[in-house]
């Protein structure tokens, strides 16, 4: 009897290939297309040939530029990594404290979440103008931007995990002579910090398009920067390989954290396969 | 030895009469089985033992104290579930309780202190017979080693009185007796007192030395609410004499027919 489709499983070789699939036909639809407007029109910058891509990525990545003498796309990816990474690492430490002691300390709640509630809600890219007019066009405003991007996001998401620990286990503590100091460090932080990690992977797409955005508006180097600043002349064989590049990197990190997660918390794996 | 006094205590929730007039006197070193059909207030009984609740009227004393407002040492507790850290080892779980008393900073103890702690824990582990399961982390353990870890836990602060909400409720037979069992042979040794808070009326007549019944005596319908849940059947129970044990159970399992809620 046939089974139904609902019970069919591809093995282990048959998931890769199904999974690579749509990537190839992509990139065959997209050969497809350019080899076909490239011989209407030799000159046609819109879907540059897979060889003219490679010579720019050969110029932009392995090449230094005539003028600075630097390899713009390590330069580019530099710039943007030591923005990001400042964004997280600040938003990222005001989402842990305000998150926990949102969610552990009646009083706290009481006076700071409606507060991060209502600034949750406004959007940050409206704000932009206000954080360039405020910390100048360096990058103390871009940072800043992503911190008021996905700050917020944490501090609601870490609450929220927060008062989903079970009663019990908090009361269980008192009984054990903890004080709320003690709870804190001992129960509640160890027990957040994979929440965290899972949460800050969340927030890093948010994260990217503050960063590409404020880029884009103003600066001097950085990845938003130059795919933007190449748009004037239509060079889609630097911007594509560049959007590649991002999504790699964007890609990685949220494997790297999701490892990170497995790694440093065996706990929360612990049992689960038995 | 303590004392364990309840004068006439009430419970309401927004109005509405959970429990009334509860009255008791509970000698040192007793094993009190709390039973009643569900939503009858003997959960919300427990609760108010251990200041997770407190009374709207009437007082709890421990030895001439009236309990503080919020959970404390002296009191330990048990639950069905969620009682252990998931994110710590058996030991550590164990010694947390340790810890904390003596690093009021850190809540962690190091090198040789951390040594002691460690030692008095396994001691406890292995009273309770989860020797060897030091290293596991909960979710790694089977629900009776869980229990079995949460009483050590709770044991190892010694605690005046242990407070058990439904502890074998989601146990499978065989392990159920054996850590009722366990359960007995910690009651002797360390002097302390019980309430168990059970469903299962065998378990409740097995374990204790005095049995106490929450149930409604008004239960027309628009009678809830207004009159709320009491004490219906307090026995003390002679672990000696099984015959007279059987009998009162016989009679308690006819009596409480209806549910409470």
């Amino acid at each position: 009897m046939a089974l139904r489709l609902i019970n069919r499983r591809p093995g282990r070789s048959g998931r890769i290939y199904l999974g690579l699939l749509p990537f190839l036909i992509l990139i065959g639809l997209y050969a497809a297309g350019s080899a076909i407007r490239l011989a209407a029109n030799p000159d046609d910058k819109l879907l540059p040939g897979l060889l003219t891509m490679a010579d720019a990525v050969q110029r932009v990545a392995f090449t230094a530029d005539r003028r600075t003498g630097e390899v713009l796309l390590w330069v580019d990816t530099a710039a943007s990594l030591t923005r990001l990474a400042m964004g997280l690492a600040v938003a990222t430490a005001f989402g842990l404290v305000i998150g926990v002691a949102n969610g552990i300390l009646p009083y706290v709640r009481a006076g700071l979440s409606p507060l991060v509630a209502v600034i949750s809600m406004v959007p940050p890219m409206a704000l932009l103008p206000v954080l360039f007019i405020v910390f100048g066009l360096g990058e103390l405003s871009k940072v800043v931007l992503i911190v008021i991007g996905i700050a917020p996001f944490l501090m609601r998401d870490l609450q929220a995990r927060v008062e989903e620990l079970p009663r019990e286990q908090l009361i269980k503590a008192q009984t054990l002579g903890a004080s709320s100091w003690q709870i804190v460090l001992r129960v509640v932080l160890p027990q957040m910090l994979p929440r965290l990690i899972d949460s800050v992977r969340l927030s890093l797409g948010a994260a990217w398009l503050f960063l590409i955005s404020a880029e884009a508006i103003a600066a001097e180097n950085g990845l938003g920067y130059r795919i933007f600043l190449v748009r004037r002349y239509l060079a889609m064989d630097v911007i594509l390989p560049y959007v590649v590049w991002i999504t790699f990197l964007a890609f990685t990190f949220d494997l790297a954290l999701r490892a990170l997660n497995r790694r440093v918390f065996p706990w929360l794996e612990a049992g689960k396969g038995a | 030895m303590t004392r364990v006094m309840v004068k006439n205590v009430w419970k309401e929730y927004n109005g509405a009469v959970v429990l009334e007039r509860v009255n008791l006197d509970i000698v040192p070193h007793s094993f009190v089985s709390i039973v009643g059909p569900s939503g009858c207030g003997k959960s919300t009984f427990l609760r108010m033992l251990l200041s997770q609740e407190t009374p709207s009227r009437g007082s709890i004393t421990l030895d001439g104290q009236p309990l503080p407002p919020e959970p404390t040492e002296e009191r330990g507790v048990v639950f069905q579930r969620y009682s252990v850290f998931p994110h710590m080892t058996a030991l550590d779980n164990v010694a947390f309780g340790l810890e904390v008393a003596q690093a009021p900073l850190l809540g962690r103890l190091f090198w040789r202190k951390r040594k002691v702690a460690l030692e008095e824990s396994r001691q406890v582990l292995e009273a309770v017979g989860l020797k060897g399961a030091y290293d596991k982390y909960p979710s790694q353990m089977s629900g009776g080693m869980q229990q079995r870890l949460a009483i050590a836990q709770a044991l190892i602060k010694r605690p005046k009185v242990l407070l058990l909400d439904e502890p074998f409720g989601a146990l499978d037979p065989g392990i159920r007796s054996d850590i009722q069992q366990l359960m007995l042979r910690l009651f002797e040794e360390t002097g302390m007192t019980v309430f168990m808070v059970t469903h299962d009326l065998r378990e409740a007549f097995h374990l204790g030395t005095r049995l106490i019944a929450f149930d409604r005596y008004r239960t027309r319908p628009e009678e809830i609410g207004v009159y709320g849940a009491t004490i219906t059947f307090d026995l003390l129970l002679d672990r000696a004499n099984s015959r007279s044990r059987g009998k009162a159970m016989e009679e308690l399992e006819n009596k409480m027919a209806e549910v409470c809620a």
